[in-house]
């Protein structure tokens, strides 16, 4: 796997995904500016990290959406790429239209940071090989603005497309209101675009990849990503 | 030639904050009437909040050295070494006053502040703490002030990206007019590559870095030192305005040049802006400094040198910068989008000299400004001892179970997860105790070792007697940080108080500070750095007396720090430290009984000492299983939050009740008597612990058994761990929107 994180002024998450792809890979992803206009040559996998880029003023992921890097990304994408973007980078990808919808304010206006479970909903995408379908994950959010919000079409041809690939549940499964933290539609946490190869979510799988630190939830989804991208490759 | 602005008469002294014995000293010192800047620049440096003119006196008696010290109080925040070449960098601040008048930028830009603080010496922030005070949860502003001061800390160290992993939430109409903000936050650097302020060199350039200045926050410090009135929101214009995106991004800046070595000294633009940074680099230097406000960044129009030189605009920094490597540092400040002017430049002559429009501002003596700041030896008066309740003469009015339930859900006990929860906890990857527990631990980098980090204080200990008060507040965080298994290494103190005019107000305030000294003196605990908010009064009304402790413990191997839910059923619960039933200033007494009486508990330091470092021994030998420090409730209520943090019951048999010179039931499970952890051990290794501690003379007794999914009292009816963690859990949330809450019997 060799990984490019892209980095915004106010991206605050970017170390804990390089960490995290080193961990599991045993590289150390290229950390990309955002006044940059290409990505490095090689690589197959971009991450748009967590955090507050450009201070999450004007509107989440609005102004990162237009950096000259995000061109270099589309186009990358446009290749059959793979790209994940992770809260703020879910924003990010939305606003950039790599991936529909948005992320609105959560349902009772609050920032949460918690341990969220999330059912997975398919295990054939590169990003979930690790996982079986149906399986539970536990991995932390950490957002002011998760709610995930489309339009009813929209949100039919997500679904009806198997493209929601995470949702909010309880430990064992179910989709009840008192799970979906955030208000999100159908309990959304993470999507694909139609091709398959852009994934958006908000939890936080580089922050469980530990066992010394507690759940390691997170990790399968990077070490699916390592196999997918070897075989690729 | 000083051109005269507005003519600095009395009426305008007054409303500076100088006395009039200050003035004839400022007289004194420049042989003239001061110009309309130089008025403000003074009452920026002598201020309370800058000069520490009240408390500098007895502060001197704290101890500030010890083996881990690299710098103590003085500099932007205190440094510690932790080994492997790393220094822990730490200090913990008030944002009282602005809080209580806007409580979101009030409480952000308390967490910018002392970022600001902290990456100035060179440390990247790792975590940050926080301890929290707010009035009666009755008063009709406090669901605002909570509301808007936990949003406020979330939306600056989110954004900016550091974890809040702990802290302190208290309710007491005593705050019912000043809450309290402290803030603190934690950073790592290495031990050789730690920035300082003092400037060196004459005709080096100094360097204007961060954000724009505006009006910002204008008289910010002079407002700190001053108690509130009917009207104090009028004084919302002094509040400043955070920006966390601009504050990460003159962190990253910071790091990047001072990484570089661009840097020769570096002073953050906190309280009284650019005259108290300016001034500060050149005083500890023992240079003179030249200011040329025109090439200072503005984001208003028209800004006077006066404005200029007090205004409190959030995310700026001064430094020195080597003159061969000035190009170098602007490339990257310009890279991160942020504002870089040379605006002055030191020199040999000790005088602070400020320009504007061509013209001279300001020429003061620089070293005076400082150190001649007026010094007070307040007259103060001891609080009267409070007499000792006899616990024998309190007549329970409840039932024991029933008491436990009604203290697991009362505002001070409560779960205080809806606070925490609007805090990024997990970010950069470290925490391994998140919030909840004694300490919170997180990870010095990949590890193995670990920082312990708490906040403690227990006010209305202090209030009743200010020197038990003192001693118990660094005594609990030394416990907290034991608790987890860490070594204590050192503090910073963040004294909260009311007017220091009032001797009875300073009575607590030199009380609490010699209890400090003692206690850190005791426990080989010294304080690197601290704060001292005084005037927190309102109409004549101050708050209980608060000196917060912010400390901070190493953990050699962070796989083994300890926690306090119980980890299996059947494993045997011990009691180390004696239990005398200690009722007085108890939340039992208080809550339950509707008493807030008599002498706090005493602490034995050298008990402290002794049952701390047994507890330590056994986290370390990995005998004890869950370990949990006995404070606010007693024995009963630490026993219900380790059964609530696993859902695992317990089965308590000591029947204290029946030794007739033992304490009442109510007053063993309630007593807040010091000293005292519980500790679970499994079944075969009980004997063992029991006997050891005989033989070092520690005292420890077995009272009970987990299991089950309830917990029970002898002779009392069966509680559902189930039902308590509920009513720990409700509270808060149920308060905050607005409906249940409200308080619980027995409190008015």
């Amino acid at each position: 796997m060799k990984a490019a994180v892209i980095v915004f002024p106010g991206i605050n998450r970017e170390r804990d995904m390089a960490r995290t792809l080193k961990l599991v890979s045993g590289r150390s992803p290229a950390m990309v500016w955002h006044a940059d206009t290409a990505l490095p040559a090689g690589i197959d996998l971009a991450v748009v990290p967590g955090g507050f880029s450009y201070g999450d003023y004007l509107r989440c992921g609005a102004i990162a959406a237009r950096a000259p890097i995000m061109d270099a990304v589309r186009a990358f994408a446009a290749k059959g790429g793979l790209v994940l973007g992770v809260c703020n980078g879910f924003q990010i990808l939305c606003e950039a239209g790599l991936l529909q919808g948005v992320l609105m304010r959560n349902a009772r206006l609050k920032f949460i940071c918690r341990n969220v479970y999330l059912r997975v909903e398919r295990s054939d995408t590169p990003f979930t090989r690790g996982y079986n379908a149906g399986q539970v994950i536990c991995v932390p959010a950490a957002h002011g603005e998760g709610n995930y919000i489309a339009d009813a079409d929209t949100i039919s041809r997500l679904e009806g497309e198997g493209r929601v690939i995470f949702r909010y549940t309880s430990p064992d499964g179910t989709c009840a209101p008192e799970w979906n933290f955030n208000g999100a539609t159908n309990a959304i946490a993470g999507i694909v675009n139609a091709r398959g190869n852009v994934l958006g979510m908000m939890p936080h799988p580089e922050n469980h990849v530990e066992a010394a630190l507690g759940p390691t939830d997170g990790r399968a989804l990077f070490q699916g990503l390592e196999v997918h991208l070897g075989r690729a490759a | 030639m000083i051109p005269s602005q507005p003519e600095v008469t009395p009426h305008l002294v007054a409303e500076h904050g100088l006395k009039p014995d200050e003035y004839d000293r400022i007289l004194k010192l420049i042989g003239r009437a001061p110009s309309f800047t130089e008025l403000g620049i003074f009452s920026a440096m002598w201020n309370e909040h800058c000069s520490y003119k009240s408390s500098k006196v007895h502060l001197r008696e704290l101890p500030t050295t010890g083996r881990c010290v690299i710098q103590g109080p003085g500099e932007n925040a205190g440094v510690i070494d932790i080994g492997g070449g790393l220094a822990c960098v730490f200090k913990m601040e008030s944002h009282n006053h602005p809080s209580y008048i806007e409580p979101y930028q009030g409480a952000a830009t308390g967490v910018g502040g002392i970022l600001r603080d902290v990456f100035t010496m060179g440390a990247r922030p790792i975590a940050c703490l926080n301890a929290l005070s707010f009035g009666d949860p009755n008063h009709p502003k406090t669901r605002h002030l909570v509301s808007g001061v936990v949003a406020g800390i979330g939306g600056y160290g989110n954004s900016f990206g550091v974890p809040t992993v702990g802290g302190s939430v208290r309710f007491h109409s005593r705050y019912d007019g000043n809450i309290l903000v402290n803030a603190m936050a934690v950073g790592l650097a290495e031990t050789d590559k730690i920035f300082y302020a003092a400037a060196s060199g004459v005709g080096m350039p100094i360097v204007y870095l961060g954000s724009k200045t505006g009006r910002d926050g204008i008289h910010g410090a002079t407002m700190a030192s001053a108690e509130f009135g009917e009207n104090s929101e009028e004084k919302r214009p002094t509040v400043q305005v955070g920006d966390p995106f601009a504050e990460k991004l003159l962190l990253e800046a910071c790091l990047e040049i001072m990484a570089k070595g661009c840097v020769v000294a570096i002073q953050d633009m906190g309280a009284a802006g650019l005259t108290c940074s300016a001034v500060e680099m050149g005083a500890k230097g023992d240079l003179g400094v030249t200011l040329d406000l025109d090439k200072v960044p503005c984001r208003e129009d028209r800004m006077t040198a006066y404005e200029m030189m007090l205004s409190e605009s959030q995310e700026r920094m001064l430094m020195v910068l080597k003159p061969e490597k000035e190009a170098e540092a602007e490339a990257i400040f310009r890279k991160w989008g942020l504002d870089f002017a040379v605006v002055g430049e030191t020199t040999s002559t000790r005088r602070f000299i400020v320009r504007h429009g061509g013209a001279v501002m300001a020429d003061l003596p620089i070293k005076e400004l400082g150190d001649e700041a007026p010094l007070y030896r307040r007259p103060f008066v001891e609080p009267a001892k409070l007499p000792v309740i006899d616990a024998a003469t309190i007549v329970p009015p409840m039932p024991i179970a029933d008491a436990l339930e009604t203290l697991i859900g009362s505002p001070d006990l409560c779960s205080k997860r809806w606070v925490w929860e609007q805090y990024d906890h997990v970010i950069l990857g470290n925490t391994v105790q998140r919030p909840g527990g004694d300490a919170a631990v997180v990870r010095v980098n990949d590890g193995p070792t670990a920082l312990a980090l708490t906040t403690d204080v227990t006010p209305r200990y202090c209030e009743a007697d200010p020197f038990e008060g003192g001693k118990q507040a660094v005594a609990e965080a030394w416990r907290n940080l034991t608790a987890v298994g860490a070594t204590p290494l050192a503090i910073t103190d963040n004294l909260n108080f009311g007017n220091p005019e009032r001797p009875e107000i300073m009575g607590q305030f030199v009380g609490c500070v010699r209890g400090i000294s003692e206690a850190c003196k005791a426990l080989d605990f010294p304080i690197v750095s601290g704060n001292v908010s005084l005037y927190n009064e309102t109409n004549g009304r101050a708050i209980l007396p608060t000196p917060s402790i912010g400390g901070v413990g190493l953990l050699a191997d962070f796989t083994g720090s300890a926690t306090l839910a119980f980890k299996a059923a059947g494993e045997a619960i011990l009691l180390v430290g004696s239990s005398q039933g200690w009722l007085g200033q108890s939340l039992y007494l208080r809550d339950i009984c509707g008493r807030e009486e008599g002498a706090p508990p005493a602490v034995d330091l050298a008990a402290e000492k002794r049952n701390g470092d047994f507890v330590r021994d056994l986290i370390e030998r990995k005998i004890a299983t869950a370990v949990h420090d006995v404070s606010d409730g007693g024995l009963a209520v630490a026993v219900a939050e380790m059964a609530m943090a696993s859902g695992i019951g317990a089965d308590l048999q000591a029947a204290v009740g029946t030794r007739p010179t033992g304490p009442s039931d109510a007053a063993f499970w309630f007593g807040e008597d010091q000293a005292r952890y519980v500790v679970t051990v499994r079944e075969n290794a009980a004997d063992d612990v029991l006997d050891r501690a005989s033989t070092v003379v520690v005292p420890v007794r077995r009272i009970g058994t987990t299991g089950g999914a309830t917990l029970t009292l002898p002779a009392q009816r069966p509680i559902l761990v189930a039902t308590l963690r509920e009513r720990f859990e409700n509270w808060l949330p149920d308060y905050m929107s607005g409906g249940g809450g409200g308080v619980p019997q027995g409190k008015g």
